[in-house]
């Protein structure tokens, strides 16, 4: 159904030495990482420990201040080419509240240029089960629903990396059921996915990677693979202690 | 940057403060009056050298406002602060001489026609509002950012002010008593303006450094209290 | 370019829409311009000023202060739950952003003005002649000038804390020059001077469109990038 730019086999996301620095503030330092198609990385820390941060460099919203970012090969600062390869989802919905959800993410699919927009706008909303209340305007859905709609406004234009900010914040069963089912499908339609959530377990069992992210740093950077689930949770409790 | 000892007289500002002392003295009781104007035209060597400073410290702060956005250097963001900061106050100063000037002169208090006098009200005006929008902003890259942009787009609005002025004022002559026309200064009056130029601008750079080395102190104070946090 | 401007119009059709729903900033703006013309209505003495005298100076500030009023609606939509970072984030250029929305408030400006206009003509029973398509033209060059500048500062005053206070106080300034222009051509097309008369006021006009057009689109992405 989907279209991708193909990826050339190489990794989607590359990052070396990553450091984002606000004046003095060093809020991503020495982050280093990489993700193939299909591989999902969950990405866990305190509050402010740069997980946002790092997301939003990578989704070209700010450039970095030093090191190597690399999306499909394209170095950062992208410009639209890099930008066209990324799907955001972020607690902040990034909706117009005044328009539908329909024309939320028509508005998406006409920015990032998609062909047979009508269809995959239809098809994106089905997959977020929003087809019922798309012509609704926005402010008047819960904030459940909103939270679907983002996500589908996100995938309109099928991204080769999905960066998802806390996307399970806000959801209800339903929507998180549908997330968790959608994301499963990205990664094995060959999509990389970043996933920022509080929720370790719901985090470890949908990645192929986990990270842990403290003062700017990766404290911890492993594959799932032979995690001990009860000692990660630990070692995140401690965590956030000692934050 | 070895800071400057208590014991030792900092030469700048001295050398300045001395520059403008002289200034005034050769101003009040060594440089002739003026024949048509009077005591009141010596305000001129005031007024006339307190523009200059004004436009030279926007000028900068358009030039440190340009380099910044190309190359992000937080020092040159200082330097467009404090040249603001300096360059407001001789605005403010030129906008009481003139008035003051023009109402035994001219007979009236504010000259419209005036493009000069006008063109650094709108100065004035540009100088306000850089310092209120830094003075809204708490993030300092985004104050950076924001003041370089009202910087740079103060310096395009200057040139079309002084037109606007100037068609005012051709198309709309005003009564005016005694409107003088460009006088050519004697030697001693041309002197007495140079000196008073010269000191002007030295008084410009102390107050300038001073203040940047203010700015530059606050920033490490403010980065102190960042790192402990 | 042709991607610029596409993508533009994208942007000024989204925003458009949106104001479209709910109509309250252009009632707004549209009510403070009449009540404004009221307002310069009782307060003026038509035994000491003629109508042809006051009407450009009226009709020209009334335009600035409810331009005001609709352009700090143009990014004020983009900041409810972030949606400009859905704009950031997409592959459309900066510039794309801005000319869209500077599209969208000249629309905006252009139809609270086609209500205005003709409100002052009927309220001040102002002989208008055959000076209304020069007039139109000056109210397309004033629009414009007035767009790209307060487009800007808008997207600038957003991200402060006095936003309100500082758009307009960023904005006057630059909107000083044309507002000289456009009243000083309006009066003289109003008192039957020939057009040509006006020429150099248009022409001041034109110029600062496009300098400022040209310098603001440039300086947006300052506002943006990080």
């Amino acid at each position: 159904m989907s279209s991708k730019i193909s990826a050339g086999g190489g990794p989607i996301v590359e990052v070396a030495e990553l450091t984002r620095e606000f004046g003095r503030r060093r809020a991503v330092v020495g982050v280093s990482f990489a993700l193939s198609a299909g591989e999902c990385l969950a990405l866990f820390g305190p509050n402010g420990a740069g997980k946002t941060t790092l997301l939003r460099v990578l989704a070209g919203l700010l450039r970095p201040t030093s090191g190597d970012a690399r999306i499909s090969g394209i170095p950062l600062p992208g410009g639209p080419p890099a930008r066209a390869r990324v799907g955001l989802i972020s607690h902040r919905n990034m909706l117009y509240e005044a328009l539908s959800a329909r024309e939320n993410v028509a508005f998406a699919a006409r920015l990032y240029g998609v062909s047979d927009a009508d269809e995959r706008v239809e098809a994106s909303l089905q997959r977020m089960s929003m087809l019922e209340r798309a012509d609704a305007p926005v402010r008047s859905l819960s904030r459940g629903m909103q939270q679907r709609v983002s996500i589908a406004r996100a995938m309109v234009h099928s991204p080769q990396l999905v960066l998802a900010d806390e996307p399970y914040s806000g959801l209800d069963e339903s929507g998180a059921r549908a997330l968790t089912t959608l994301l499963r499908e990205l990664r094995s339609s060959g999509t990389a996915v970043i996933v920022v959530t509080h929720n370790l377990s719901e985090g470890l069992s949908l990645a192929t990677h986990a990270a842990m992210m403290q003062r700017g740093r990766f404290i911890r950077y492993e594959a799932v693979d032979g995690i001990d689930a009860v000692a990660y949770a630990t070692s995140y409790r401690e965590a956030l202690a000692g934050d | 940057m070895p800071r400057s000892s208590k014991t030792k007289l900092p030469w700048l500002p001295t050398v300045a403060g001395a520059a403008v002392l002289a200034t005034v003295i050769r101003a009040a009781y060594f440089t002739p009056l003026e024949a048509k104007q009077g005591a009141a035209q010596k305000i001129f060597y005031l007024h006339v050298p307190a523009a200059w400073v004004a436009f030279l410290a926007f000028f900068l702060v358009a030039v440190a406002s340009g380099v910044y956005l190309w190359l992000r250097d937080v020092r040159l963001d200082r330097f467009a602060e404090s040249s603001a900061e300096v360059g407001v106050v001789f605005t403010t100063i030129v906008l009481i001489t003139g008035p003051l000037w023009a109402r035994p002169i001219w007979g009236t208090f504010w000259a419209w026609w005036d493009v000069r006098l006008v063109s650094t009200l709108f100065l004035w005006f540009i100088y306000v509002s850089y310092l209120v929008l830094r003075g809204a902003i708490d993030s300092p890259p985004l104050r950076a950012r924001y003041s370089a942009v009202l910087g740079i787009m103060g310096a395009f609005l200057i040139p079309f002010i002084h037109l606007s002025v100037y068609l005012f004022a051709t198309m709309h002559p005003m009564p005016i008593v005694g409107k003088p026309s460009k006088p050519s200064l004697p030697n001693e009056m041309l002197l007495t303006l140079m000196l008073s130029l010269m000191a002007f601008t030295l008084l410009y750079f102390a107050f300038l450094r001073s203040r940047y080395e203010l700015a530059t102190e606050r920033d490490a104070f403010a980065d102190t209290v960042i790192d402990d946090a | 370019m042709t991607d610029t401007l596409r993508d533009a119009w994208v942007i000024a059709r989204k925003d458009l829409s949106i104001e479209f729903r709910t109509r309250s900033a252009f009632f707004s703006a549209v009510v403070f311009a009449l009540l404004g013309l009221v307002i310069f209505y009782f307060a003026w003495d038509p035994t000491a000023v003629s109508v042809t005298d006051l009407a450009p100076g009226v009709l020209w500030v009334i335009f600035t202060f409810s331009g005001l009023l609709g352009l700090h609606r143009s990014f004020g939509i983009e900041i409810q739950d972030h949606a400009i970072d859905g704009l950031l984030a997409s592959p459309i250029s900066r510039e794309s952003i801005f000319l869209g929305k500077v599209t969208a408030n000249l629309i905006f400006v252009a139809a609270v003005q086609l209500v205005a206009i003709p409100a002052l003509v009927l309220f001040y029973n102002l002989p208008l002649g055959d000076v209304f398509a020069p007039l139109i033209a000056i109210a397309i060059l004033a629009a414009v000038g007035l767009v790209a500048v307060g487009t800007l500062f808008s997207a600038m005053a957003i991200n402060t804390r006095l936003a309100e206070l500082l758009l307009p106080m960023l904005s006057l300034p630059f909107f000083v020059p044309i507002v000289i222009a456009a009243s000083q051509s309006t009066a003289k097309l109003l008192s039957g001077r020939p057009v040509a008369e006006a020429g150099a006021w248009i022409k001041l006009l034109l110029a600062f469109d496009i300098v400022f057009v040209a310098i603001s689109t440039l300086a947006y992405r300052f506002t943006v990038d990080d």
